[in-house]
């Protein structure tokens, strides 16, 4: 079995006196791609902010390593430097820019000045995004900035992507598009998924994690993970 | 080309040196006090709109290193006698301070409001500061502060390196119109570089420039710092060509003018706040000669009218206007040639 790229280890996140994560052991391995799912509040978005420095400080706790360095309390932009991309739950994007500009300012930092241009070539090449390079993204429909955003990830040529919830607001040909882009990324790169829509995660043939009130319930493939009596009631609110 | 261009465009060489040469002919038609004291504040006109226009940085207080700019000469001259080094001090030490101010600020992830704030506070306590230094006991080396009359008749811009070679009247606007031009073309240079297109998108979206590895406070660091170093050489201007320096040049109307040049000329020019301010700047002039209004109000109704029909300030509506001219023209050409090729088909038909 491979080394692990991410690690948590007994990770909490504490905002008052609310336990957002509850001392949560976590591990992914190379190439893996893993998706966190859990019902609204189960600390998926909360765990991933804080993996990816997002959260830190006083309301944090335990430590997170990737590839074995231990990159507790260091900032966001420190930890995006080791080669991870990030996308957030709501869509992040520059809308004051065109989609061409968009990429550019990602590709920018790993290929440079001179080379930004040919990736941004590549990316809008890659997510058939040519026909809108340069229309500003503020004017764009939700499916195509979340399009965007996975471009900016992966123009900064991540060997990590972490996605959280990519197909919120996505129409069904978009999230069937979606399916088909992470499936592509992950054969270069490891990934961690955040969503709780079942179609599209049963669709991405992952190991599932299932978080509930802040700590992990199951870990499983789907069939598994969704036959479970706990995540049934976790979701339904009842013993199905 | 993948169309990143980010609204920048290319420096337009052919108007650059056409302004260039109006300027140099202005001194055979008309005075040159006025249009030097035009051609400084524009200066620091530019100096605001680079950091609040691009970078999205909005300081209150940005007639601090105008100031610190102004005074650093002042002293520095009455100290060293010959004004090449206190030139440089007048952007040495803005820029010292706007870096120490400015990482304080960004790397305590201060923004919006409470930097709107911190740096007007900034400006009051250094005008609070210098308007308490009457006496003796206020001096730094040969330059005595002087309070509320501050510092008078210290020696001015002379030929580097031959003090008795003064630099006034018609050689020192030229000296003026050479520092503003080069400022526009080292902001133009700014804006076309990797960081300049980095703090156009930190203005966008902050999260988004971090989350893609960009360290943000080192970038808005960076540009406050070169902001303040061009408003210290503006305000070593000033003092140069006012030779005095006061603690006027901290006060909020000076902060204030500066942004409604800003606002007025368009956010997101650099050409707009530098006709804005040389344009609302001979207003101020000539409406300081008459009693019958009182100056502020008109440049406040000024700004509360341009807030309210044109937001986007003069310059980006212009070019606006430009842009939807060309289209109509075009349009209008598609539509004659359309006629022409109908026209010529029924005649071929016949």
């Amino acid at each position: 079995m491979s080394e692990p790229v991410v690690e948590t280890q007994e990770l909490a996140v504490r905002f008052g006196g609310v336990l957002a994560v509850d001392n949560v052991n976590f591990t992914l391995r190379e190439r893996e791609l893993r998706c966190l799912i859990g019902p609204n509040g189960a600390g998926k978005s909360t765990f991933f902010k804080s993996i990816t420095g997002q959260i830190r400080g006083a309301n944090l706790g335990g430590r997170v390593l990737i590839r074995g360095q231990d990159v507790s309390g260091w900032s966001t932009h420190k930890i995006v430097r080791l080669g991870i991309g990030i996308k957030t739950q709501v869509p992040s994007v520059m809308n004051g820019l065109t989609v061409a500009e968009n990429l550019w300012l990602s590709a920018n930092r790993t290929s440079g000045y001179d080379g930004a241009d040919a990736v941004v070539e590549e990316i809008l090449t890659d997510l058939e995004l040519g026909g809108i390079a340069r229309r500003l993204v503020g004017e764009l429909a939700h499916g195509q900035r979340q399009l965007v955003e996975i471009g900016t990830v992966l123009a900064n040529k991540p060997w990590l992507v972490l996605l959280d919830e990519p197909a919120a607001g996505l129409t069904n040909v978009e999230t069937e598009r979606l399916i088909a882009i992470i499936k592509r990324i992950n054969q270069d790169a490891t990934m961690i998924v955040v969503d709780h829509d079942m179609h599209f995660v049963r669709a991405l043939d992952s190991l599932i994690t299932v978080f509930h009130q802040g700590a992990i319930l199951i870990e499983g493939r789907a069939e598994k993970v969704l036959s479970d009596p706990n995540v049934r009631e976790v979701y339904l609110g009842s013993r199905a | 080309m993948t169309g990143a261009g980010f609204g920048i465009g290319r420096v337009r060489w052919n108007w650059l040196v056409a302004a260039a040469v109006l300027l140099a002919a202005l001194p055979l038609v008309y005075e040159t006090y006025t249009p030097t004291l035009l051609a400084i504040w524009a200066l620091f006109a530019l100096s605001l709109a680079l950091m609040w226009g691009y970078a999205g940085i909005l300081s209150f207080g940005h007639a601090a290193y105008f100031g610190l700019g102004a005074y650093a000469y002042a002293i520095a001259s009455f100290n060293v006698g010959e004004s090449t080094v206190p030139l440089l001090l007048a952007i040495i030490v803005p820029a010292v301070v706007a870096a120490i101010i400015g990482a304080l600020m960004f790397y305590g992830r201060i923004s919006d409001v409470y930097l709107g704030v911190m740096t007007l506070v900034v400006t009051l306590i250094l005008n609070r500061f210098m308007n308490a230094t009457a006496g003796d006991a206020y001096r730094i080396g040969n330059a005595r502060l002087g309070g509320f009359n501050g510092i008078p008749a210290f020696p001015t811009l002379n030929v580097p390196g031959d003090p008795s070679m003064q630099v006034f009247g018609t050689a020192y606007y030229f000296v003026v119109i050479v520092c503003l031009i080069g400022a526009y073309l080292i902001c133009r240079w700014i804006l076309a570089s990797s960081f300049g297109r980095i703090l156009i998108g930190i203005r966008e979206n902050e999260l988004r420039m971090e989350l893609l590895g960009y360290n943000v406070p080192a970038y808005k660091t960076a540009i406050f710092t070169v902001s303040g170093a061009m408003a210290g050489l503006a305000g070593c201007l000033f003092a140069n060509w006012a030779e005095i320096v006061t603690p006027s040049v901290f006060s909020l109307g000076q902060t204030a003018e500066v942004l409604i040049w800003v606002i007025v000329g368009g956010l997101g020019t650099l050409i707009g706040p530098i006709i804005a301010a040389v344009v609302l700047g001979m207003l101020k002039l000539a409406l300081g000669t008459q009693t019958l209004i009182d100056n502020s109000l008109v440049l406040g109704a000024i700004l509360i009218l341009v807030v309210l029909l044109i937001p986007r300030g003069f310059a980006p509506t212009f070019a606006a206007w430009r842009r939807r001219l060309a289209q109509v023209q075009v349009h209008r050409r598609q539509a004659r040639g359309t006629r022409r090729r109908r026209v010529a088909l029924q005649e071929a038909n016949q």
